[in-house]
């Protein structure tokens, strides 16, 4: 019998990847407002500065427009940079050079050159985060041809995706949500790669598909844990790269279930859930017993509020009560969430401000 | 306007010929576009050769050069070849960017023509990340970023400006101010009485400013500005003075328009660069008429051999539209 799996966190898995990336690859480096500080990108680049040096864990003005172009063109001269933002938004000022100029890059000249070029970006949620630090804008970036957009949902997957990501010659978007940071897995030593591209199946069962982003596989996880003392099975696959987007196992899947239940953390209307039960409907509609349901953001803003965002943000227990709906079970009362109740956190362990 | 040193004859014949071939190019270019067979959108370089000349006569192959809309002139200045570019504009298999680009969207690696696209101020930062790149592989190669006076009211600007100061990165930028974006004059968009040299030397980076219609002041200028940047001094900002003569995008005179003031194209037509630096090489016996006509029919038949070479290109084939979407 092999030894145990060693355990490691979301972060602690990221920081690995960046750490083996770096040592074995000298065209690797980090830039990032804060990336070399003491924080560390909420710990993601801890020990890099003192490893690598200041040139190699670049910090940088608040310049994420300019700097993104920096990056693009270190990489078209064979640097692989990866860029870190601490929330989603503060690339929306590098729209120009994502969109316009990194995802474009290879095939608007023909081929002749590309861009390796990593971009982190943090999903911020609780705490107050409020309307501008918990966008989780995956469907804009994955609408982009050319770009590649990565959510990792576990430890294991963050470290073999990121390394995956530093190897890619092309633009990629790598998502992580604030929440996933600190959750426990197994992390093997060393280097490793999951391959951006396949969805994994996270959990086998015979009844209802959930299809799952980034955390909302961990509330699938939970609606998975609470069924399955009913009898309901839930099959949880985890879109770890949601461009390019490739079906093949959420359509097997449904093909044995013939539910299903998108659970993805943005916005529901144009957003990526409905991606993925377009493509199920288009190519499988046969197979579907039930219409599909889509387990997403209200169309808002994020309220800063805990008295508000408690009925913003979706839970396990609604999937789980999706899941009864689709596979004829009767539902099953929930106690009222109250305002003040502090689901504003990942779990009792956390505390503020991040 | 600033008066500048004689270079030496060999180098003044190499910059009256370059900008020679570029008017010729550029003349041939318009022609052809009336056909409406280049069906791209165009921006002519047309007027403001010297300043694209008299910079790129300074650099090494390697050194690398971005641009942005208006880049005819800058990648031929280059060592950008003639033909793929014409074969570019023609939408061919065979073109610098294997038809994908067009006009706007110019490369030639192997010139050390890093790129130019048509969104104003965004080759600026990358130009600055391929310094960095550079040095952050221990040699340092300069970087050259063209752009008009339109892309100093962009914050990318400013931005690429600031990070190259902070890590003294090996950038020249030239900014040649035709006194438009579009149609748009700098009175509504620079306040008066502010120099555009002034946004660089705000950033405390080196900074001047000259006449971009003539070559030799063009040629020492962009000889400091370059061996301060090669030096591993930092940045160097380079703002040249000169005009646009055709309309924004495309082959055709728009005075008809009227957003020129009354005799501002007509004073600037009087400046024009090749005819000023042709008087001024025969002025100084560095050239003939003989010589001048010679120029002319190696540039012609260096046209009309890559014009033939364009039109007779392949286009691309049909299963070149979902090639290139990523690098494998």
């Amino acid at each position: 019998m092999s030894a145990p799996a060693r355990q490691l966190t979301f972060v602690g898995a990221l920081a690995e990847a960046l750490d083996l990336c770096m040592a074995r690859d000298p065209r690797v480096f980090v830039l990032g407002l804060g990336a070399p500080d003491a924080a560390a990108v909420f710990g993601s680049t801890q020990g890099l500065a003192d490893k690598y040096g200041p040139r190699r864990v670049l910090d940088m003005p608040v310049s994420e427009n300019g700097m993104t172009g920096v990056a693009i063109g270190a990489a078209l001269r064979g640097m692989r940079p990866v860029m870190t933002h601490i929330r989603l938004e503060f690339a929306m000022l590098a729209i120009d050079p994502i969109v316009n100029q990194a995802a474009k890059w290879h095939y608007m000249f023909g081929g002749q050159a590309s861009v390796p070029l990593v971009i982190r970006m943090v999903v911020g949620r609780g705490w107050g985060q409020g309307p501008q630090h918990s966008q989780s804008l995956q469907a804009w970036f994955a609408h982009v041809p050319g770009l590649k957009v990565v959510m990792p949902a576990t430890p294991h997957d963050a470290k073999g995706l990121l390394i995956s990501a530093i190897e890619d010659d092309n633009p990629v978007v790598f998502i992580e949500h604030r929440w996933l940071y600190s959750i426990h897995g197994p992390v093997p030593e060393g280097i490793y790669r999951v391959p951006l591209g396949r969805p994994s199946v996270l959990r086998r069962g015979r009844h209802v598909t959930v299809v799952a982003t980034s955390y909302m596989t961990l509330e699938a996880s939970r609606a998975a844990d609470e069924l399955a003392r009913e009898g309901l099975e839930l099959e949880i696959v985890d879109v770890h790269t949601l461009n390019p987007f490739n079906d093949g196992p959420v359509r097997e899947s449904v093909r044995k279930t013939g539910r299903l239940i998108v659970a993805d953390a943005g916005w529901r209307s144009v957003g990526f859930a409905a991606e993925v039960v377009a493509r199920v409907v288009e190519q499988n509609l046969g197979d579907l017993a039930e219409p599909p349901v889509r387990i997403t953001l209200p169309d808002l803003p994020t309220p800063t509020t805990r008295a508000l965002s408690n009925y913003y943000y979706p839970l396990g227990r609604d999937i789980a009560a999706a899941a009864r709906r689709l596979a004829g079970r009767p539902p099953k009362p929930e106690p009222e969430i109250k305002p003040e109740a502090f689901l504003d956190v990942p779990d009792a362990t956390f505390s503020g401000p991040f | 306007m600033t008066s500048a040193p004689a270079p030496p004859p060999d180098v003044a014949r190499r910059l009256l010929r370059g900008i020679m071939r570029i008017r010729m190019i550029e003349g041939r270019i318009r022609d052809l576009y009336a056909e409406q067979e280049m069906r791209c959108p165009t921006h002519f370089s047309i007027g403001q050769e010297a300043a694209a000349v008299g910079v790129c006569a300074h650099l090494r192959r390697e050194e690398q050069v971005t641009s942005a809309h208006r880049s005819h002139a800058h990648y031929l200045a280059k060592g950008g070849d003639l033909k793929a570019m014409l074969a570019e504009l023609y939408g061919k298999a065979t073109g610098c960017a294997a038809g994908k680009g067009g006009s706007m969207h110019l490369i030639d690696l192997a010139a050390g023509f890093l790129g130019a696209v048509p969104i104003v101020g965004s080759t600026i930062s990358i130009g600055v990340g391929a310094a960095l790149a550079s040095v952050l592989q221990g040699a340092p190669i300069l970087s050259i970023v063209f752009f008009g006076d339109g892309a100093t009211e962009t914050g990318v600007f400013h931005e690429s400006l600031n990070f190259a100061a902070v890590q003294k990165l090996p950038v020249v930028m030239v900014c040649e101010n035709n006194l438009y974006s579009v149609l748009s004059p700098l009175a509504c968009r620079h306040p008066a009485g502010r120099e555009l040299v002034q946004l660089a030397q705000g950033h405390g980076v080196w900074a001047r400013q000259g006449d971009g219609n003539d070559a030799d002041v063009v040629y020492a200028l962009a000889g400091e500005a370059i061996d301060h940047a090669r030096a591993g001094r930092g940045p160097a900002f380079l703002e040249l003075k000169t005009y646009r003569w055709l309309e924004h995008c495309g082959p055709l005179d728009d005075r008809h328009l009227g957003y020129r003031p009354p005799g501002e194209y007509e004073a600037w037509m009087a400046r024009d660069p090749l005819e000023l630096y042709t008087r001024r090489l025969r002025d100084r016996g560095l050239v003939t008429g003989a010589d001048l006509e010679s120029t002319a029919g190696e540039v012609t038949a260096e046209i009309d051999d890559a014009v033939t070479f364009a039109r007779s290109s392949p286009f691309p084939p049909r299963d070149q539209l979902a090639a290139h979407l990523y690098a494998s």
